[in-house]
């Protein structure tokens, strides 16, 4: 099977560029990677994850009159990260409306068209930005349809940049994905790749229930291969981890933008000590693939979770457990190791904002200690 | 004895909602001589039919920005009797609704209405089905307007599964078609009910969302916001600040720099109603949804109002206002006895007559509280429990129930963990 690094486009702030530059130049070094690449099918296309949210909202406001799409900057600014491009021109005032800087109201208001059967696309600029309209997503969307016994439905999409961008300091850096995934009457999406962003947004946007859907701004510029099933208007995806590497010696579970770090650290641990790691690609927080993380463990009896949230009570926290009260536990030989973010709020100076957050050489040093290799 | 022909949209028997809630067939039970077997006699029958014409006292309104509603107006006896009827359903539902709670059959938080119930009534009678209404957790009477039976609500608010929301919801979370709900964080509603207007024009709507929230709600950021929101956006919404002068325990003059809320939306026409009169009620709300449908924005109402009760059951009420003020409104002030007045001295009704529609009006609350009270509880039962977190047919694969052995699957419609 093809081997799924992103082919690295400028990453908008440059720091960043570093760890993609440096697997690139190992990428090309490596045969094995150069002969998968060699005979990639013909009929594949490449996407910008930006271009898939793109085209993935185009056809959903094509497809449906009831959806709209309502946000800061997302109609004649062209979307403050420029993912609602040309949704204005293409579709008037009426379907991409723009918001005051007013996260509390513009959610709620939201929620109450979602309410009476219109169906947003509620974009926060960044999800930092959704604590403040938090008891719309929590209180009034996620909680309605239980506590009406299931008489008011709320078709809803809350989406933005979560996480870290490179040197945006703390209070624009926090990863929300354990938060939410906590919501019961939520579903919370974390797409890695083009594909998965054009299909989980597309199923998120038809799914009849409130959706948190998480993107990464360092995500948006890569490129990926899509493959021509991606491409149809009426293609969506499950809410399900895929198996981005196969492996079977490790198995290092994790969500966006990890996802290239941990495909980096599978590399340099294959290249440098013959260890063979399984990546696997959550895509989805809330529902949880449980079955997937044990199938992973049940090969490889060894797991690292990759996270950028903040240490403690995270989604690697939760991973945990679950493998804990599952058959997965039988079959663990060493205990699980998380890569979190650091328990601090995200310094600025680069020196130490790289101590803040996951890269592929510390997800090298959790596997190799988990496997007590020097 | 009120012929079905005069308000069309409105069902004339009483219709039990059961669990079926879907229906829009408008199931409000007016407890009228149809069930009861007694007439009103002959001579109110056919008065009921005639139009009349109202002119409310000289205070009955302020206008901020705008030119007040007319002072005088055009409507039927039959009207002012409806109102009369549903403003004493109301009462006496939310009377039973103090009994039961003190009978610990309905638990945690009751928010009554008493002596605001002129506000749901005007306002329902000035709409339509079509028209939306928001409002928090004071909310029995206008779930009662906008088409549930006294005993669906009674049977939420006591936890059964004939409630309007299944028994999952309770006192705060109730819904009815055109209502959406019963909101239990204070202001949470008007971004809301904005969100309802928006979806009026969105699609075109003759269509109005009346947004109501109380003087302690007024100061919060999300009213502003979607005051600015609604201006702009020019939305068909009514922001309606029911001020009953307290805020919980604290009196409006210690927890807002101004209390005239019918100016806080500065750049949005207001209009400050007599909220203890439903007549004034009623024609400022009819003045509102055609300011609104006519494409000329948002507006605000303030309707000046009064709770004889506390914030809710666990406030006793009388800690941080004195008996005399609350026995003065009542006496002097309630809305009940103020249409009673009218409707005798405008002939539509003798003193006997009235005391019948009360009569009728407890005896047929009693008869709700009764079947309510009969319905039975959700099914202790996990699958009950897991229900509705998702809407049926697109749920996560599992839910967690208190421990792992209690996670409930889905597609196998059983636990997950067990054999």
């Amino acid at each position: 099977m093809s081997l799924r690094l992103p082919v690295a486009r400028s990453v908008l702030q440059g720091c960043g560029a570093r760890s993609i530059a440096a697997v690139r130049a190992q990428a090309l070094a490596s045969s094995r990677f150069a002969t998968a690449r060699r005979y990639a099918s013909s009929k594949t296309t490449t996407m910008t994850v930006r271009d898939a949210l793109n085209s993935a909202m185009a056809e959903e406001l094509d497809r449906d009159d009831d959806v709209f799409i309502i946000g800061e900057e997302v109609a004649q600014y062209n979307g403050a990260y420029k993912v609602t491009k040309g949704l204005l021109d293409r579709f008037g005032e009426r379907r991409v409306v723009d918001t005051p800087i007013t996260e509390y109201g513009f959610a709620g208001l939201a929620v109450g068209a979602a309410l009476k059967g219109l169906k947003p696309i509620v974009e926060f600029m960044s999800f930092n930005f959704s604590m403040q309209a938090i008891d719309a997503v929590v209180n009034s969307a996620a909680k309605t349809h239980y506590m009406s016994g299931g008489t008011q439905k709320c078709q809803i999409v809350f989406r933005g940049t979560n996480g870290s961008a490179v040197g945006v300091a703390a209070q624009h850096s926090q990863d929300y994905s354990a938060w939410y995934g906590s919501i019961p009457g939520l579903k919370v999406l974390v797409p890695y790749s083009a594909e998965d962003a054009r299909g989980l947004l597309k199923a998120a946007i038809r799914d009849p229930n409130p959706v948190v859907f998480l993107e990464n701004e360092l995500l948006y510029g890569e490129s990926f291969e899509v493959s021509e099933e991606a491409l149809s208007p009426d293609f969506t995806l499950p809410y399900t981890a895929k198996v981005e590497r196969e492996g079977s010696d490790v198995s290092i579970v994790t969500y966006t933008r990890n996802v290239q770090f941990s495909l980096e650290a599978a590399e340099i641990l294959q290249r440098d000590h013959g260890i063979s790691a399984e990546v696997i690609n959550l895509r989805s927080i809330r529902p949880l693939d449980v079955d997937a993380i044990i199938k992973t463990v049940k090969k490889t009896n060894h797991l690292v979770t990759v996270e950028s949230t903040f240490p403690s009570f995270g989604v690697g926290s939760e991973i945990v457990a679950q493998i804990m009260e599952s058959e997965g536990f039988d079959y663990l030989d060493a205990p699980i190791k998380r890569v979190t973010g650091a328990d601090v709020p995200t310094p600025y100076a680069k020196e130490l904002e790289d101590f803040a957050f996951p890269d592929a050489p510390t997800i090298v040093r959790a596997v190799k200690d988990i496997l007590s290799v020097e | 004895m009120l012929s079905a022909a005069m308000h069309a949209h409105r069902a004339v028997l009483p219709a039990s909602r059961g669990v079926s809630l879907l229906s829009r067939a408008g199931s409000r039970c007016l407890a009228t001589a149809t069930a009861t077997g007694t007439g009103a006699s002959g001579a109110s029958t056919s008065a009921s039919d005639d139009a009349i014409t109202i002119t409310l006292p000289d205070h009955s309104f302020e206008g901020y920005l705008v030119e007040p509603p007319s002072l005088e107006f055009h409507t039927t006896k039959g009207q002012l009797l409806q109102m009369y009827k549903d403003m004493v359903i109301i009462r006496r539902m939310e009377m039973a609704c103090d009994a039961l709670y003190k009978a610990k059959k309905i638990r945690g938080f009751c928010h009554l209405s008493v002596g605001q119930e002129a506000i749901a009534v005007g306002i329902e009678n000035a709409i339509t089905k079509l028209d939306s209404v928001i409002t928090s957790y004071r909310c029995h009477g206008f779930t009662y307007m906008r088409g549930a039976t006294v005993k669906a609500v009674l049977a939420e608010l006591m936890g059964r599964r004939a409630g309007v929301s299944h028994g999952k919801g309770g006192s705060m979370h109730l819904y009815a078609p055109g209502f959406y709900g019963g909101n239990g964080i204070v202001g949470a509603q008007v971004p809301l009910g904005a969100g309802l207007a928006f979806a009026h024009q969105y699609k075109n709507e003759d269509a109005c969302s009346f947004t109501l929230y109380g003087d302690g709600a007024s100061n919060q950021g999300q009213v502003f916001e979607s005051f600015n929101m609604a201006k702009l956006f020019n939305l068909p919404v009514v922001f309606c600040c029911e001020n009953n002068k307290y805020g919980m325990g604290t009196a409006a003059s210690r927890s807002s720099a101004t209390t005239e809320y019918f100016k806080r939306g500065q750049y949005i026409p207001g209009i400050k109603v007599d909220g203890m009169n439903v007549l004034s009620i009623y024609q400022a709300s009819k003045f509102a949804k055609d300011w609104c449908v006519s494409g000329k924005g948002p507006l605000v109402l303030e309707y000046e109002t009064y709770r004889y009760g506390g914030h809710s059951m666990s406030d006793p009420g009388t800690t941080y206002r004195t008996r005399e003020e609350i026995q003065n409104m009542r006496s002097k002030s309630d809305p009940i006895a103020g249409l009673k007045m009218h409707l005798i001295d405008l002939g539509i009704a003798t003193e006997a007559e009235v005391k019948a529609y009360d009569k009728q009006a407890r005896k047929h609350v009693d008869e709700q509280v009764e079947l309510a009270d009969a319905c039975a509880p959700p099914e202790a039962k996990l699958s009950i429990l897991f229900e509705d977190v998702y809407v049926k047919g697109t749920e996560t694969p599992t839910l967690r129930g208190r421990i792992s052995e209690d996670t409930w699957d889905f597609k196998k419609g059983g636990f997950a963990n067990r054999d």
